[in-house]
């Protein structure tokens, strides 16, 4: 089975070649956890200045701090938040407690909407209060961890997989050994065949490690299915790397295809959902619906975050299935401009 | 005799340079056909035309009275290109293993095989060495081992012995001759003219044209010359 062959031939290679496995597996490792380190690292204690607030509440926040609340006025809080050295601060304002977040920092803003949440809910009296909330900078749409987490293991698949797969194919080409093969009985889709199932099978280890690791390692907020999560990885890997093959075909070295990377792996990171999509223009929203990450990047974050089902989820598995279908199939077609056969 | 490649009116350009013109050329069975001409005159894309990898504008290609391309015809026809085609992070033995499953060898004929062609080109031990780490030469003939794997029909070697010193190159022209005596037809291009005296027929291509095509001493008589090198002059300067 020539298939097979072509198969065992890239797993030869790849374990000969340490770095490119180690790119492949703990690049990405590593990239998350600079940014579990930078984003989740210990719980952010918030730091609130209070006026002319009622002596039980204030005494509750205490609790909630274990340390004092700072006594200033709005303007001098103002003048903090400039300085970035306070968080919230808190007044009474027409008989509604009143809230004034400094707003910059998403992981800031809701350790102290905890804070306050919490007081508020520990004063019996208070129960239907609501504060009102204001913020000093930006808004409460920003809300950039709860969201990225699971989105960043998609990404990082997908960029790694498109890098390394891209280059190999590539190689392929450059040395001279895909005409080579093409000089041989093989058949164009056995070639395409081969190739995603040789390097498919380096994509599912990677997705366990990288899995694995954000979910027993880094905590990461997991819901679902382990296995299931599993299967979602593996199935972004495979397409992201089709599209690298896909796209080897049009690059003449390794450093065009490191030029695909801000025409077509940036724009995806920026429209999967790693950032909130529904401020953004109507047409841009439909751009993401192009674009492979998208619905791997939800089928991830719905099994993570929401603990959803692949069953639940079968149309972004659907999808992300066609876009692979597709480029393999394009694969297949773009290998015509070596060989007619 | 039969013919084993027949080529007719080929032409190829490659945007508006026209590489191959009006190519007619017959390569009977059983003998070692020479390519001769100047870098950049089309051997190499004369002789992708003729596996199949290349195709023409114009012109049809036949080999065994088949027309190429053919999957089929790709059975029985080795090529070794002009740049090394190997898996650099693999072994020798690895390399050839990887073709001969390409070709369909059974697992038992596979490793005769591999014994044979390392022999040939005098490679057995190295056959566990990775690529990479091999010299220039080393890496021609197991080029020409990975072409040799399958025993094909047609052997179609673009400059086999760049890089090979006088003595490898005696031994892998006897035993060219050898698979030549067992009926293997063999189609060589060559800079070489001492390679070039050793073929039984010789084409020389110029121009995007064959300007001559015959057995070397006919071309040397035909110009009155004693070396096949001013043969190839002159019958440069006769088509000016
Ligand atoms: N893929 C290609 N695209 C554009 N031009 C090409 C291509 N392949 C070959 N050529 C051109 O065709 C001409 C013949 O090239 P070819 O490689 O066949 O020469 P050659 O006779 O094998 O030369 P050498 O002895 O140096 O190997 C050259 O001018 C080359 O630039
Ligand atoms: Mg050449």
């Amino acid at each position: 089975m020539r298939v097979g062959a072509v198969v065992i031939r890239i797993i030869r290679q790849l374990l000969r070649d340490k770095r490119s496995i180690a790119l492949l597996i703990f690049a990405p490792l590593l990239v998350i956890t600079l940014v579990w380190l930078v984003l989740d690292g210990d719980p952010y204690e918030p730091k609130i200045a209070a006026e002319n607030i009622p002596a039980p509440l204030e005494q509750v926040l205490q609790n909630e701090l274990e340390k004092d609340v700072v006594q200033m006025s709005e303007s001098e809080a103002k003048e903090a938040f400039q300085k970035e050295d306070l968080d919230a601060f808190i007044t009474i304002k027409n008989h509604v407690p009143y809230v004034l977040l400094e707003g910059s920092d998403p992981t800031a803003n809701s350790a102290v909407m905890k804070v306050i949440q919490t007081a508020f809910s520990s004063l019996s009296d208070q129960k239907n209060i609501q504060p009102d909330v204001e913020y000093y900078y930006g808004s409460d749409k920003i809300n950039l961890f709860d969201q990225t987490g699971s989105v960043l293991i998609g990404f990082f698949v997908f960029f790694f997989v498109f890098v390394l797969g891209g280059i190999s194919f590539l190689r392929e080409r450059t040395q001279g050994t895909l005409e080579k093969l093409l000089s041989t009985p093989i058949k164009r889709w056995e070639i395409v065949t081969g190739y995603l199932l040789g390097f498919g099978l380096f994509t599912i280890i990677q997705s366990f490690v990288i899995v694995t690791y954000c979910v027993y390692v880094l905590d990461i907020w997991m819901a679902g299915d382990f296995w299931q999560l599993l299967v979602v990885t593996f199935l972004l890997a495979i397409t992201a790397l089709a599209l690298a093959t896909l796209l080897s075909a049009f690059a003449n070295n390794e450093l065009q295809i490191m030029q695909f990377i801000p025409i077509v792996i940036i724009p995806q990171a920026f429209f999967s959902g790693i950032f909130n999509l529904e401020t953004l223009a109507e047409w841009l929203q439909v751009l993401s619906k192009f674009m492979p990450l998208t619905y791997g990047a939800d089928a991830i974050q719905e099994i993570m975050i929401k603990g959803k089902d692949l069953v639940d989820l079968w149309q972004d598995l659907l999808i992300l299935f066609g876009f692979a279908l597709l480029f393999y199939v394009l694969n297949i077609f773009a290998l015509k401009k070596h060989r007619r056969l | 005799m039969a013919s084993m490649i027949i080529v007719r009116k080929a032409a190829i350009s490659f945007g508006k340079e026209k590489v191959l013109k009006n190519i007619d050329l017959d390569v009977n069975e059983g003998e070692i056909f020479g390519l001769l001409g100047p870098s950049g005159s089309g051997k190499t894309t004369l002789v992708k035309m003729i596996t199949g990898i290349l195709e023409g504008d114009q012109g049809e290609i036949f080999i065994k009275d088949q027309k190429v391309p053919s999957l089929e015809l790709m059975k029985s026809i080795g090529y070794m290109a002009q740049s090394d085609a190997l898996y650099q992070e693999l072994t020798a033995k690895e390399n050839l293993e990887f073709i001969a499953a390409i070709y369909g060898l059974k697992r038992q004929e596979r490793k005769k095989a591999i014994q044979e062609v390392l022999e040939i080109v005098d490679l057995t031990d190295h056959m566990d060495k990775v690529v990479k780490d091999f010299s220039g030469g080393m890496k021609r003939r197991l080029s020409l081992a990975a072409s040799l794997m399958h025993k094909p029909d047609l052997l179609i070697l673009d400059e086999p012995t760049v890089g090979i010193d006088p003595v490898l190159r005696q031994s892998i022209w006897s035993e060219l001759r050898k698979l030549k005596n067992n009926g293997m037809t063999i189609l060589v291009t060559t800079h070489v003219m001492d390679e070039a005296e050793k073929c039984d027929r010789l084409a020389m291509l110029r121009d995007g044209y064959i300007i001559a095509c015959d057995t070397p001493e006919k071309l040397k008589e035909n110009q009155k010359v004693d070396s096949l090198e001013e043969a190839f002059l002159a019958y440069g300067r006769n088509e000016k």
